[in-house]
């Protein structure tokens, strides 16, 4: 019998076309993607009646206000990642720690702030920190932002120490050898020969965490900061709540959001692509 | 105890050994010394414990019982002060181990620099001076990554040599190289050793070990079953695991 020639095909187990689940969609065209949401329910409302403002022409009058109030965003993401980054590093050396309660303490503390939903977090710290705090008979005030960009530091601090943690564990042991036989202290091989080391695998982490944390600082509208979803949505009651204007007006933001992190993403993507290459 | 030793002791002084990872004992039982000066060799199959054994001796890897002195200091004495008994103590491994975020001369001039808090001019000039020495002048300002194996491995010599140490410790530094390297390192080893360095070698290298060493062990399975000078222990060996040893290397 000679049946090595054919493949039975009933016999192979059923097995699917792999879906492409991915949309790849470049920058361009989804920005036109968003223009066009926007210039649509523009042309939809040219229609209606000439006393009242057509949805872009809103967007324009209103955009000095709705930057501003992006700027905010991203200055408390900034200010977020700058404090989280600054904490994270020494929560990550601490959770490198050869004392063991230490790196105990600060698993604890990393893993708490890592698996915390970032409103929650952000709820605490608004309602748990005091508007204002008496230093030296000097008071300081905390405004609603500072606060919550305390809120955002806090997660940011716990991913940043994992990715110090991680970039740390995966230089060589040999290297801690080598160190060690030149007779560096710990401390030494750590911020002179480790910290060095880690910092391109450190990189694209980083920066991906920074992405998702200025996406993030809409979360701040809900506990009442001045950025611009709040503004969004106090531009849209002061142009009377208008239906039609709900999704340019928040279309806007969402581009914004986009156009500011979609770079962020492709230079992470191009950053690990170099650095994987050895 | 430390300060009572003199020059005419044996500068590494090593008395029945013990070292287990875990139910498996590594070393069982090695005594060997080292006078100022002398180059010892350290051959034998893999895995006969030749490598830890070193590690042992600078501390790397602490050891379950016996007993190691270094110019009298005893290196399992729970007070040690490991970083003074390494300045004491060079060594250089088979992957080279370099820093690759720094070039070559800055990875000479690192430990003298922040472990003896020496003054960099000085310590660029004797950097300069110790990577001409094993021929790499020119080479200063290359990273790691662009150097050839047998280059970073005499970088690494060299930094070892920056902390002026008393004694090197070469684990098994050839055994990474391609062939046509090797003789580069060896060359740069063996001028170590006439200008007196103290030496202690693990090696595959036996026509090298034949030449260079004053001494010679032969380790298997964590004994040392023989040892003597180069000319008797590779002509004359006594023990039948030693000749057969020797009958498949050389």
């Amino acid at each position: 019998m000679k049946t090595t020639g054919h493949r039975l095909a009933v016999l192979l187990p059923y097995r699917p076309a792999p879906a492409r689940m991915s949309v790849r969609i470049g920058p361009l065209p989804a920005a036109i993607l968003c223009f066009c949401a926007i210039m649509a329910a523009s042309t939809a409302w040219a229609q209606a009646g000439p006393t009242t403002l057509s949805p872009l022409q809103v967007i324009v009058k209103w955009s000095p206000l709705l930057l501003r109030g992006f700027a905010f965003n991203i200055l408390i993401s900034l200010l977020a990642m700058l404090l989280g980054t600054i904490a994270g590093l020494g929560l990550g050396l601490a959770l490198l720690s050869e004392s063991r309660l230490l790196a105990a303490v600060s698993w604890l503390v990393t893993q708490f702030f890592r698996n915390a939903p970032w409103l929650v977090l952000l709820f605490f710290v608004m309602f748990l920190v005091p508007f204002q705090i008496t230093l030296f008979k000097t008071t300081i005030p905390l405004p609603d932002w500072i606060k919550a960009t305390v809120g955002f530091a806090l997660p940011v601090m716990a991913n940043v120490a994992e990715v110090v943690r991680g970039a740390v564990r995966s230089i060589p042991s040999t290297q801690w050898e080598a160190a060690e036989s030149l007779s560096f202290t710990r401390r030494q091989t750590m911020w002179l020969i480790m910290l060095p080391q880690c910092i391109k695998r450190m990189l694209p982490p980083w920066m991906n965490i920074y992405a998702i944390v200025a996406m993030s600082t809409v979360l701040a509208s809900i506990v009442g900061v001045s950025e611009m979803l709040t503004l969004t949505a106090q531009v849209h009651a002061a142009e009377g709540g208008r239906p039609e204007l709900f999704a340019p007006l928040y279309g806007f933001a969402l581009l914004c959001f986009f156009l500011y992190c979609y770079p962020i993403n492709l230079w992470t993507a191009r950053l690990e692509r170099r650095f994987r290459v050895r | 105890m430390a300060t009572s030793w003199t020059p005419d002791q044996p500068i590494v002084q090593c008395v029945d050994v013990r070292k287990s990872f875990g139910a498996l004992e590594v070393l069982k039982g090695i005594s060997l010394s080292v006078r100022k000066g002398e180059v010892i060799c350290i051959i034998g199959p893999s895995g006969s414990g030749k490598s830890t054994l070193i590690r042992c001796i600078n501390a790397l890897q602490p050891i379950t019982s016996g007993s190691i002195q270094i110019e009298g200091i005893e290196v399992t004495d729970p007070r040690l002060d490991k970083l003074a008994l390494r300045r004491k103590v060079g060594m250089v491994f088979q992957q080279y181990n370099l820093f690759p975020h720094r070039t070559a001369l800055q990875n000479v001039m690192m430990a003298p620099i922040h472990v003896l808090g020496q003054k960099r001019a000085e310590v660029e000039a004797r950097a300069r001076a110790l990577l001409a020495k094993v021929r790499l002048a020119g080479k200063e300002d290359t990273y790691p990554g662009e150097l050839s194996g047998g280059q970073q491995q005499r970088v690494a010599i060299a930094r070892s040599l920056a902390m002026r140490p008393d004694i090197m410790l070469f684990d098994e530094v050839t055994a990474a190289l391609d062939p046509e390297t090797v003789k580069e390192v060896l060359v740069t080893i063996r001028e170590l050793a006439e200008d007196g360095m103290t030496c202690i070698l693990v090696t595959h290298e036996m026509n090298f070990a034949r030449e260079v060493a004053d001494h010679v062990y032969f380790t298997d399975r964590g004994v040392i079953v023989e040892h003597g000078p180069p000319d008797v222990l590779f002509t004359a060996a006594k023990d039948e695991r030693t000749q057969r040893f020797l009958s498949q290397v050389l």
